[in-house]
């Protein structure tokens, strides 16, 4: 067990980090996630009102969500950092928004300072999220809840008092399901008994989402990196950009539509070292020329590669995959690559 | 075989002594991914960092238990590091040191001294 944002958390069941991993890349896996925000978003004037004060909290299309569907989102800062990445989903009559466990306490505060007039940001403290991810999470899903068979990648749905969202962290197809807390242990267990499912700690969690190419708050974004910076401009709609019908409109527009139009001047890209020691995060990055360029923000080794992978921020010159870097690990410069990402082709049900 | 704190264990072979990690410290460790041998024929301290392991949760390293000459490294383990987690007191040895008098192996626990450090 380790603490993780204020939670004790296991690195791994019994199964090891190296089996649970392939686990859910080949069956599936069962990760408690509770630990993350739920906040519901109640619209004191209709949802148009919310939707327009949510854009201008991100360079995102919210007023565009259809009902029933989710969305990647990111706040953003003045000076266009990014303040979180969370998911939101338009469900009729409200939103329903699920943020990173690490900034529950900047982004509920940071809601109700934006939203307050247009909505009630109400968390989400008795319910438990439930993460079921891999090719077989379909299957197993459809036993305790049939109708989330018909589902697609970011569908959200309600049944009964649980609440499904086709969507995840791993790359995988698969479903993030909140429940009533009294509820959790013994669905949890359910699934735990069918022998498709595994338990998954979080160093399956995070060798899944890297290599995935996704991004983890606080270590491959975060204050400092735009969400153009960080490659997350598909997360950037059409609509909220330079001669899109909403254009502009949330915190640090000027930095994140110049970077559209320019390109950023350092970029996040994937990293495959070339031997096979891993290059963990804060490992220096450096041209072949031993100009510094970068460092590391996220790294280990990949199961379903078979190989360490990275991912680092670089100089946008440095950036094409194929380029030839060199990453210092413990006092040696060691030959690593540039790759494109995700590592592992992704295999949501679109 | 004599054991260290550090939870490597020794073998005698000959004038040199074999030296591994414990099936308890590969279990700690999960699964070994990376594994950087020391040169051969060179001389090390006892408390010198001479390897490097690395699993899928982190790095360590391991110590040289004694004074001598490293003159054999296991290089098997550098192309398939799971065989620290598949078999760590028999093929996954990691170096052989030479040492001048094997007296000093007296220090270190035997099996049940061991088998009581880790409960």
């Amino acid at each position: 067990m380790v603490p993780f944002a204020g939670y004790d958390m296991p690195v791994q069941y019994a199964a090891g980090v190296m089996k649970e991993h392939l686990h859910t890349r080949t069956a599936a896996g069962l990760f408690d996630v509770s630990h993350m925000g739920q906040v519901i978003l109640r619209p004191r004037a209709g949802m148009a009102a919310l939707a327009a004060a949510f854009e201008a909290m991100m360079p995102v299309d919210v007023a565009g969500l259809a009902e029933g569907r989710q969305r990647y989102g990111l706040f953003t800062s003045e000076s266009g950092g990014i303040l979180d990445d969370l998911m939101f989903a338009n469900r009729g009559d409200h939103l329903f928004v699920v943020v990173n466990a690490a900034r529950k306490g900047h982004d509920i505060p940071h809601m109700a300072a934006h939203l307050g007039a247009v909505a009630e940001v109400v968390p989400v403290t008795d319910r438990a999220l439930l993460a079921l991810q891999g090719p077989q999470a379909e299957a197993v899903l459809a036993r305790l809840v049939p109708e989330t068979a018909a589902m697609r990648f970011m569908d959200v749905g309600i049944f009964g008092d649980i609440w499904v969202s086709r969507s995840g962290y791993t790359g995988e197809d698969g479903f993030e399901i909140s429940l009533p807390q009294a509820r959790a242990e013994a669905f949890a267990r359910e699934l735990l008994a069918m022998p498709e499912v595994l338990p998954i700690g979080l160093g399956a969690r995070d060798s899944l989402r890297l290599e995935a190419g996704l991004c983890l708050y606080g270590h491959d974004i975060d204050e400092t990196t735009s969400p153009v910076e960080a490659g997350l401009t598909w997360a950037i709609q059409k609509v909220r950009r330079a001669g899109g019908a909403r254009e502009g409109g949330f915190p640090g527009t000027t930095r994140i539509l110049r970077e559209l139009a320019e390109g950023p001047e350092r970029c996040r890209v994937g990293l495959r070292p070339d031997g096979r020691a891993p290059m963990r995060e804060g490992t220096d990055l450096f041209a072949p020329d031993d100009t510094p360029l970068g460092t590391v923000t996220s790294g280990g080794f990949g199961p379903s590669v078979e190989a360490p992978v990275a991912m680092g921020y670089v100089p946008r010159a440095f950036s094409a995959p194929g380029t030839a870097l060199l990453g210092e690990v413990r006092g040696k410069k060691l030959p690593v690559t540039v790759a494109a990402l995700p590592f592992h082709p992704t295999t949501y049900k679109r | 075989m004599k054991y260290t704190k550090e939870h490597e264990w020794l073998r005698v072979e000959g004038d040199l002594v074999v030296v591994g990690i414990t099936e308890h410290a590969a279990t700690q460790l999960g699964d070994v991914v990376f594994v950087e041998l020391p040169d051969t024929d060179s001389m090390v301290s006892a408390g010198d960092e001479v390897c490097v392991i690395e699993s899928v949760k982190a790095a360590s390293d391991i110590l040289a238990p004694v004074d001598g000459e490293i003159v054999e490294v296991n290089e098997k383990l550098t192309d398939n590091p799971g065989l620290v987690n598949e078999d760590p007191t028999g093929a996954a040895w990691f170096f052989k040191i030479k040492v001048v008098d094997l007296s000093v192996l007296d220090e270190f626990m035997d099996e049940d001294e061991y088998a009581e450090l880790i409960g």
